[in-house]
This record gives C-alpha cells, sequence and structure tokens, in this order.
C-alpha cells in the first residue's frame, strides 16, 4: 500500500467548527409508498468514530445513509451533521455542507461520460481548482487506492473493484470530515472485498476521518473491528494482550431491523449480546 | 388523480428551479455549448429533410387545391404562410422532440438509475443546474434557428416544385411568398419555437429524473416523454396560434 493519504490534500472547503457528535440522528423516521422503511431510529456518531450498519436486505441501511447526506429527507424527526439541523436545510446550503461530506455509493455511480480523472476530480473541478493542483491531487488520491495506472481509463473498462476504489478516491480526494459507505463491498469477490475493507480501514486510521459504513458481510465488519491499517505492516490484526484486547474502540456497530435500532454498541456488547435475534443474524 | 397531481407539481417545481437557477451563478457555459451543438447542429439534417420535402409536398398538393379557383399563382403565397405559420414551427418541434426529448429522457434516466445523480448531489452539484438549465438554454436558443432554417428551405422546396414540375414562374413564386408574410406571421413562427423547445427540455428531463425500474424504466421514460412533448407542443401551438390571431388579428 502506498504510504500517502487523502489526508495530506489541502481539503477545499474549512473544516466545519462544532461541538457534539459529527451525526446525530434523533426519532427519524421515513416511509415510501405507504410502507415504513425507518420507524424512530436514534443514534449518534461521535468524532473519530466509524459506526458499522449491519442488518437484513431492504432494512432501510442505504436509506439512512442517503438520510445523512441530505439526499433523502425524514418524514419525521431531526438529523443533525456537524452540529448543524439538515432536514430544514435549503438545498442550496446542503450542497455547501455536502463539501465535507465523502460518499461512497453501493454500485459506484461513477459519470460514466468522463474518465477517471474527471471523475476523481469532479469536485476539484467544481471548486475551480487550477488544473495542475487538480491533476496533482488525483494521482495522490488515485496512489491512496493504488490506481494511477487507471487514470485515464473510462468507467465502462475497470473492473467492479477498480470502480469501487475510484469511488473511494472520488470521496476522499477533498479530505472530508466524514465518509459514507454504501455496502463498498458488495458484489465483490471475497479478495477484492479485502482490498476494498483494507482501503477503508486506511482512511480510519491514517485520516481518522468519521465514517458510516453499511455492508451485508459480518466477515468485512469484523475484519475492521479487529485489524487496524499501519503505513509500514498493511493490515494487521490488533494484539489481544495489548491495552485495546484486539478491538479497536472507535469502532462501533449499528444493526436494524424491520426499521428499527436492534442493537447499538461497541464490538464487545455485540458478540456478548443475549438478545436472540442478533445471535441467529450473527451466526 | 393524486398521482397525476402530483407529477403536474413536480414538473412545475422543476421547471421552476431551472429557470431560476437562470439567474443565479453559476452558469455552466460549456455544458450550454455541447448541448447546443448536440441539439443544434445534431439535428440539422433532419430539419433539412422535413422542411424541404414538407416545402415540396405543400406546393405539390396545394396546386390541385388552387387551380379549381384559378388561383395557381398564389402557390408561393399560401406556401410561404403554412411553413412560417405554421408547419415550419411544429414540425420542426416535433422533429427535435423525438430526437432530443428521447435523448435527453434516456440519458438522464440512466443517470437516474445507475444513481449518477445522487452522485452528484452529493458532490455538492445540483442535477438541474448542470444538466437540466444547459439543455433548456440550448434547446430553446437553437430550436428558434432550427426553425428559420425549416421555413427557408421549405420556401424553397416548394418553389423548386412549382418551377420544375408545375411550371410556375420562380420569380412570381417568390414574389408572392414574400408578400403575403406580414410582420404578424413571422412573429407568431417564430414565438411557437421558444415554447417548443421549453417543452421538449423540459418534458424530455423531467421523465429522465423520474426514471425508475432500470434499464426497462429507461426505455418507457423515453417514449413518455416523446409522446408527451408531442402532445403538448400540438396543444401549445393551438393556445399560442389563437393568442396571436388575438393579437395581430391573421
Amino acid at each position: 500500500m502506498s504510504d500517502e493519504t487523502a489526508s495530506t490534500s489541502a481539503a477545499v472547503a474549512e473544516p466545519p467548527e462544532f461541538t457534539g457528535p459529527v451525526v446525530e440522528f434523533k426519532d427519524v423516521s421515513i416511509g415510501f409508498d405507504g410502507k415504513q422503511v425507518l420507524n424512530g431510529i436514534s443514534f449518534a456518531v461521535e468524532r473519530g468514530e466509524t459506526l458499522i450498519l449491519l442488518g437484513p436486505a431492504g432494512t432501510g441501511k442505504s436509506v439512512l445513509l442517503k438520510l445523512a447526506n441530505g439526499l433523502l429527507g425524514p418524514d419525521s424527526g431531526s438529523i443533525r451533521i456537524f452540529g448543524r439541523e439538515i432536514t430544514t436545510m435549503p438545498e442550496r446550503e446542503l450542497y455547501e455542507l455536502r463539501a465535507h461530506i465523502g460518499m461512497v455509493f453501493q454500485e459506484s455511480a461513477l459519470f460514466d461520460s468522463m474518465t477517471v480523472e474527471d471523475n476523481v476530480a469532479y469536485r476539484l473541478h467544481e471548486e475551480r481548482v487550477p488544473e495542475d493542483e487538480a491533476h496533482a491531487r488525483v494521482v495522490e488520491a488515485l496512489k491512496f487506492v493504488e490506481l494511477e495506472h487507471a487514470i485515464d481509463k473510462f468507467p465502462s473498462e475497470l473492473s467492479g473493484g477498480m470502480r469501487r476504489r475510484v469511488s473511494i478516491a472520488r470521496a476522499i480526494i477533498t479530505g472530508p470530515d466524514l465518509i459514507l459507505y454504501d455496502s463498498p463491498t458488495g458484489g465483490l469477490d471475497p479478495i477484492t472485498s479485502t482490498t476494498i475493507i483494507e482501503l477503508v480501514m486506511k482512511q480510519r486510521d491514517v485520516s481518522h476521518t468519521t465514517s458510516l459504513v453499511v455492508t451485508h458481510r459480518l466477515q468485512d465488519a469484523f475484519t475492521m473491528a479487529t485489524h487496524r491499517y499501519d503505513a509500514k505492516e498493511g493490515m494487521r490484526l490488533i494484539p489481544k494482550d495489548g491495552p485495546e484486547r484486539g478491538i479497536d474502540a472507535g469502532t462501533k456497530f449499528l444493526m436494524l431491523n424491520d426499521g428499527q435500532v436492534v442493537f447499538h454498541g461497541t464490538t464487545e456488547q455485540l458478540v456478548h449480546t443475549k438478545d436472540p435475534w442478533i445471535k441467529e443474524f450473527l451466526s | 388523480m393524486k398521482r397525476t397531481v402530483l407529477a403536474v407539481q413536480e414538473y412545475a417545481v422543476l421547471c421552476g428551479a431551472a429557470i431560476g437557477d437562470l439567474f443565479t451563478p453559476p452558469l455552466y457555459w460549456s455544458d450550454i455549448f455541447t448541448q447546443m451543438d448536440s441539439i443544434g447542429v445534431g439535428s440539422m439534417p433532419i430539419i433539412l429533410l422535413t422542411g424541404f420535402f414538407t416545402g415540396c409536398v405543400l406546393s405539390l398538393q396545394s396546386v390541385t387545391a388552387l387551380q379549381e379557383f384559378g388561383a395557381v399563382s398564389k402557390t408561393g403565397s399560401l406556401v410561404a404562410l403554412s411553413m412560417v405559420k405554421e408547419l415550419g414551427p411544429v414540425l420542426t418541434g416535433l422533429m427535435v422532440s423525438g430526437r432530443n426529448a428521447a435523448g435527453m429522457a434516456s440519458e438522464l434516466g440512466s443517470m437516474k438509475v445507475t444513481e449518477q445523480l445522487d452522485a452528484m448531489r452529493a458532490l455538492g452539484t445540483d442535477p438541474i443546474r448542470k444538466l437540466v438549465l444547459p439543455r433548456l438554454v440550448a434547446t430553446v436558443f437553437m430550436l428558434f434557428f432550427l426553425t428559420i432554417v425549416a421555413d427557408a428551405v421549405g420556401i424553397c422546396g416548394g418553389a423548386l416544385v412549382a418551377v420544375n414540375l408545375l411550371g410556375l414562374n420562380a420569380t412570381a413564386y417568390l414574389h408572392s411568398s414574400y408578400q403575403s408574410l406580414v410582420y404578424g406571421d413571422v412573429v407568431q413562427g417564430l414565438v411557437k419555437p421558444l415554447f417548443s423547445g421549453f417543452i421538449i427540455a423540459t418534458v424530455g428531463c423531467y421523465f429522465g429524473m423520474k426514471t425508475t425500474g432500470g434499464t426497462q424504466g429507461v426505455g418507457r421514460a423515453t417514449t413518455q416523454a416523446v409522446v408527451v412533448s408531442s402532445v403538448f407542443i400540438i396543444i401549445v401551438d393551438f393556445l399560442v396560434s389563437r393568442a396571436m390571431i388575438g393579437i395581430f388579428g391573421r
């Protein structure tokens, strides 16, 4: 893995000043066509924390991420991002707020008519960053995901895993304060999934960016909870006999079922839960 | 019923947002010019062909009727008036609708179903400003000039048939054409494409941005965009004609 990190990129916008959680949901509900998808969801994510969202398909995990980015508005409840209420925020202010948020979509959502370079530099071009600087930062971001050789390719020329990595590069290029990963390993083979998870951990451990990670793969979730990225050694297991007792304290879990939160807590609390549904889900 | 009212509301919101964005920065000029090239220059061949042969057939058909009244010399007048006031604007609108409303709906629809529109919003760009507004400006602007081209080649096509097949005098034909057109006719013919352009772009983009249901949904959105924009163009043509007759008296 390259030692360069996305955090070395100068952020386009100044980081927002606030106190309290980076993400805070209070009693949030949303439904579509008469069907309730999320019902009274409340949780908070502190600065530097990684929250892994687990749950069966169709429980509203992706909807929750879109709510956190203001791409959807809730039917009721309050959502505060960087201490600011976004449910009543005008769309124009939301666009400014999103300068601090990176998002990796389930199917990458790369602009298929643009090259990898233009995709990754999209936000920089919008911010009128000079072409030379934008190019240098694109190369840096692509080095982070080990795809600098694909800079001139179009998304259609890339494999699923490569597209996901370009999507990560696009999300981190401005050094966001919050990253939302929507099933970053969905539909990928185990080896490629491990590469993607390693990148997510790398961003977590090197840049200490607050993040929400939706995943269907328990293996990925527990890899993130029990491993750490090291610039020298790459991904390594956190020693069980160390002060952290084999678990990353900054990584927490949120489990959803039928649109409601059934668990929110640490890895240790999750594995020692007595809830029969969670036990069955984890088994 | 509820769904129809909701669709009308969403369409009105989209139109309002696009018009509002026109007066606030940033404007994506490079996207506007790209769309002008795609919509205007790209539509030129079909407009030339449609306009030309419409003029030809109009000339051919009208001579039969005019002969009964001994008014064959009025062929140029009939072709010019028909082309400039009605056929030029409407046919150009319908042809551009078939080509570009479909293109807009399928392009934006594909972006919608692959989450590219959401990605654009997540990256801090307003898709209405970036995608809808350039198409709206380009369509309205270019349709105006495409209509003028269609009118001109239509009159030329009519002249070609009148002179070569029907044996009319070229000077008389063109003189009759020129004399018959008054200010109100030209204004009427040039106001219509402004409405048609607005309809084509907004309807095409609306159906594209509301696409659901994967690739099948993209196909459905494309069909709906062409059908709805074509019907709207004809309805608005009637309303504008009525308003113009009220204003100019013809």
